[in-house]
């Protein structure tokens, strides 16, 4: 028609998102603490893949790192204690073209959310969960939390945690119809912010605890980790988590693993003389509850009337 | 006694009588529910007013013959719409005797009420049946009973080698005889029934059908006519959680999302299987919490939402409603109320949740709150019910009940409406100086940004905050917020109209009432209306914000009480002292709004009002005793 080559483009230039696009405003996390590098990296990775801010809802619970969606300029959803994953579900199920992500704390996720945590692990809709874990309750200001380790001293325990942390790669591990874990730190900008970005192209729900430091309550716990850049367990593989050739100096300490060897990840799991990263486990084949959750969303509305009018037919005397 | 072989129903002439109600109980398993629903049915073709009602064991299996284990159904057919189960039964058809203990406890039958009861109990090999059968006998004759004792069983195998699955459609065909039905109805329920399982079962019930019909003639001394009312008009037959169900989804509800609790889950059945015939979809969650979240996440994201539940599960939900009146999430949430506290009576009616649905959050969290008073409106409320949450930017709390939930009746059939289906989520570029929360300072009102909108983006937060949805960190903007969520209960109010008073506009007494005990209210406000009495009532449809001129009718009756299904202090009783006497939560709820001196009338049984006992409680209240006639 009008002599156009079809293969022509017509479409407006594309609009083209900035940094700035996705800033919303100045955090007021304390300075030091690691919830401000996850919030570049997620910036980052928005403009790097130019997800427009209108389509990005970002969802948390409630606790510092729960502040998040606050700090960017997309949609957000700032729910409730323990919440943000019924919700990021909710908002998911019937708007498969949102683009979802969520913010949840240690307390958050694995102790009043840990119900919601196993069911949306299964449900495994396309979404990236951040777990901020700083191994203690930052907001209501140094209390136990499930992954707070034994010993350590908190205000509802002072001589001590007293349990076994809980460990959440472990458990997700044995959960049904996971699909994929990783785990990070946040001394590790860049390994931190390739995660995210490979949590990001899954499709499913990308589950990534990210080991942070709470400058208040929990700065120097991994300082033995930090100490020695070998302490962290780089796991490595052309499905995992691709790493910069910029951390190659530095962190030597590597271990090929596929992350389909779901035993292999268990073990990685276990070990606690170092902090395994990279992707533990990964399966891009498992079944998506969102694309169950929405069928029928593009009936019309003689559609729904005659539907409507069939239920109605069985009913009728 | 009647043996088989004596005629005592032969020639009978049928009594002309304005309703009936009938019972047919059993074991679970007899097919007894399977019998009064063809019964309803037919009659409700045949133009009759009806309502039926299963009787439901507190197990899902209860040992045979016991008495708490009654399973069966009850079936009022009347000369007009039936809306409610009414007193005592006329008639009951026992598959055996131990059964009607609970019943009879429960005050479902009179003196004079006829029993028809299987008699091969009287002559089990068994000695300790032959003898809680003579016992049995005995005890029923004292309580009034006729009895009409019939070798049921022994007349199904003739017809049949397995009479325990096919008694019922037999006893089908004897009520047929009795309440003068027309059997070619009979047949094509019966048809319409086993229609899966082929012709063989079919015929074979219609042969038990007609034998029923045959028998009966001759062996039952009593034939009925109930007059038709209306015989036009299409309809449907559903009970109020089908109606909550269909109304739903012709809402344009988009998901629904919900955890299995009695009485509510119902509605979940209807649309797991109907849902999909309009595009929604069913989550079935992890718990109530979840449930809530997911719904008021979908709903966020410009998708009509809702969620249904029970007391126990609202009480889950509280934090969430609180997130949804703060954030100003629309939300439809159905409480199909039962008995309370804690698990209380799940499978029995209540009315109990009144006053935590409009105060059980945290903080002050202003919604509105409608119930539903037949079951014709359980379906155009749920329609109401997501309009108003989308018109007012908030969850809407839909009050039914177990009595609702349960009770059968044809309605209207409803016509579709394009403009009731919600339209789809506006995605167009919204105007950026155009906040999150543009209050109307008049109303309240607020549009909201969907996300998709480019513009608009913001972040939904239940601390309390600005109208730029900015966390408040002053004090000025967090009662703005509060001021402005309840300025909307004010404008909706003021849409609102005054409720029609049934009967006279002023007298001695008024009955206010809200949900489920409107027919019996009705039915007992006529009755003494017939004789002469100055009595009338109101029934609210609008609990939050309640209607308009509720104090100037109030005022027009020497006193006003108010029927519910909720705990009061007796008036009377000796331990309670006057002052702190807790009442029905609706009487709390309107002496507190309209500073009038209002009593109530309460019943927290786990049964429906019958309309005798607000008949009798308002001769009561009116200091008249009740005539001969009206006793009956
Ligand atoms: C129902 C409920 N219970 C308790 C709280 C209090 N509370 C707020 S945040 C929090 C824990 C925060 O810890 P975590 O989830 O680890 O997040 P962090 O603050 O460390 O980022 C608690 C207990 C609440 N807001 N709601």
């Amino acid at each position: 028609m009008f002599g156009l080559k079809d293969d022509w483009s017509l479409k407006l230039p594309p609009r083209y998102f900035t940094l700035e696009d996705y800033d919303g405003g100045v955090a007021r996390w304390c300075p030091g603490c690691g919830d401000h590098g996850v919030l570049m990296s997620v910036r980052r990775i928005c403009r790097e893949e130019q997800i427009p801010p209108e389509k990005i809802v970002n969802v948390s619970g409630i606790g510092c790192s729960s502040r998040f969606p606050h700090y960017m300029a997309t949609y957000g959803f700032h729910s409730l204690h323990g919440r943000a994953l019924p919700v990021a579900c909710g908002v998911k199920s019937r708007r498969p073209d949102l683009d979802v992500w969520v913010s949840t704390g240690d307390g958050d996720n694995c102790s009043i959310g840990a119900g919601h945590w196993i069911h949306a692990m299964r449900y495994n809709m396309k979404m990236v969960v951040m777990m901020f874990d700083n191994n203690v309750y930052g907001l209501t200001k140094k209390q136990t939390s499930p992954t707070t380790e034994p010993g350590f001293k908190t205000n509802t325990h002072p001589r001590g945690a007293v349990l076994p942390a809980l460990d959440p790669i472990s458990a997700m591990l044995g959960m049904s119809n996971v699909s994929f874990i990783a785990q990070t730190v946040d001394w590790n900008p860049v390994h931190m912010h390739d995660t995210l970005h490979r949590a990001w192209k899954h499709p499913g729900l990308a589950f990534v605890r990210i080991m942070q430091r709470c400058p208040q309550y929990t700065g120097n716990i991994f300082e033995a980790f930090q100490d020695d850049p070998n302490s962290l367990l780089v796991m490595e593989h052309q499905d995992g988590v691709p790493v910069d050739p910029s951390l190659d100096r530095t962190f030597k300490n590597r271990i090929a693993h596929d992350p389909k060897d779901i035993h292999q990840a268990f073990d990685f799991a276990k070990r606690r003389d170092v902090i395994p990263v990279g992707l533990f486990f990964c399966d891009p084949t498992r079944p998506r509850y969102d694309q169950i959750s929405s069928v029928g969303l593009g009936m019309s509305v003689e559609e729904k009337l005659q539907g409507l009018e069939r239920e109605f037919d069985r009913f009728a005397l | 006694m009647t043996d088989a072989g004596s005629n005592p129903g032969a020639a009978v002439a049928p009594k002309r009588v304005r309703q009936s109600i009938v019972e047919i109980v059993s074991d679970s398993g007899e097919g007894a529910q399977k019998a009064g629903q063809s019964l309803g049915a037919l009659s409700a073709k045949m133009g009759n007013g009806v309502w039926t009602v299963e009787i439901i064991p507190a197990e899902i299996k209860p040992p045979a013959r016991s008495r708490e284990g009654a399973s069966g159904i009850r079936v009022r057919m009347g000369d007009r719409p039936v809306t409610n189960m009414g007193d005592e039964a006329d008639m009951v058809v026992a598959f055996n005797e131990q059964v009607l203990y609970g019943r009879l406890g429960q005050g479902a039958y009179r003196p004079g009420t006829v029993l028809i009861l299987e008699n091969r109990w009287a002559t089990d090999p068994d000695e300790k049946v032959r003898e809680l059968y003579a016992k049995a006998l005995i005890d029923f004759r004292a309580a009034g009973l006729e009895i009409l004792e019939l070798p049921l069983d022994e007349e199904c195998k003739k017809h049949t080698i397995n009479p325990r699955v096919g008694k019922n459609m037999f006893v089908l065909g004897m009520l047929c005889a009795i309440y003068t039905r027309d059997l070619d109805r009979a047949r094509e329920e019966i048809a319409h029934i086993f229609e899966k399982k082929g012709e063989k079962v079919i015929s074979l019930n219609h042969k038990l059908l007609e034998a029923g019909h045959a028998y009966a003639l001759t062996a039952v001394p009593y034939r009925f006519e109930v007059p038709i009312w209306d015989a036009h008009g299409a309809k449907i037959v559903v009970n109020g959680n089908q109606a909550v169900a269909l109304g739903m989804m012709a809402a344009g509800i988009d998901l629904v999302a919900m955890y299995p609790i009695t009485p509510a889950t119902s509605v979940s059945h209807q649309l797991g299987d109907s849902f999909p015939a309009v595009g929604g979809f069913l989550h079935q969650a992890e718990d109530e919490i979840a449930a809530i979240g997911f719904a008021i996440g979908a709903s966020y994201a410009g998708r009509t939402a809702g969620t249904i539940t029970s007391g126990p599960g609202m009480a889950l939900k509280t934090e969430f409603i609180g997130l949804a009146v703060m954030a100003e999430i629309p939300l439809v949430v159905v409480d199909v109320q039962r008995g309370g506290p804690s698990t209380g009576l799940p499978t029995k009616v209540e009315q109990g949740d009144l006053l935590g649905t409009l105060y059980g959050a945290m903080g002050d969290a202003p919604k509105i709150v409608i119930a539903p008073a037949t079951i014709d409106e359980c379906f155009h409320m749920s329609i109401l019910a997501r309009r108003l949450a989308e018109a007012f930017r908030g969850p809407v709390f839909m009050l039914t009940d177990a009595n609702l939930a349960t009770g059968v009746t044809p309605i209207p059939r409803p016509v579709p409406q394009a403009e009731w289906l919600a339209p789809p989520p506006d995605q167009s570029d919204w105007d950026e100086a155009v906040p999150a929360y543009a209050w109307d300072e008049q109303t309240g009102i607020s549009t909201r940004a969907i996300p998709g909108q480019r513009g608009g983006e913001y972040t939904l937060t239940g601390l309390a905050h600005t109208d730029h949805s900015k966390v408040a960190y002053s004090p000025e903007p967090v009662e703005r917020g509060l001021r402005m969520r309840s300025r909307k209960l004010a404008a909706l109010f003021k849409t609102l109209k005054p409720p029609v008073v049934h009967g006279d506009a002023e007298g001695d007494l008024l009955v206010v009432g809200w949900g489920s005990t409107l027919g019996a209210i009705e039915e007992a406000v006529d009755r003494a209306r017939e004789e002469g009495h100055k009595v009338s009532s109101v029934h609210l449809r609008f609990l939050s914000p309640l209607e308009p001129g509720l104090g100037d009718i109030f005022k027009r009756f020497k006193k006003v009480f108010t029927v519910e299904l909720n705990y009061s202090d007796l008036a009377d009783d000796p331990y309670v002292p006057a002052e702190t006497r807790r009442l029905g939560q609706m009487a709390w709820l309107l002496r507190a709004h309209t500073l009038v001196d209002i009593d109530c009338y309460t019943l927290s049984q786990g049964v429906p009002v019958p309309p005798g006992k607000v008949y009798h409680e308002i001769l009561r209240r009116l200091g008249v005793t009740p005539t001969a006639q009206a006793a009956k």
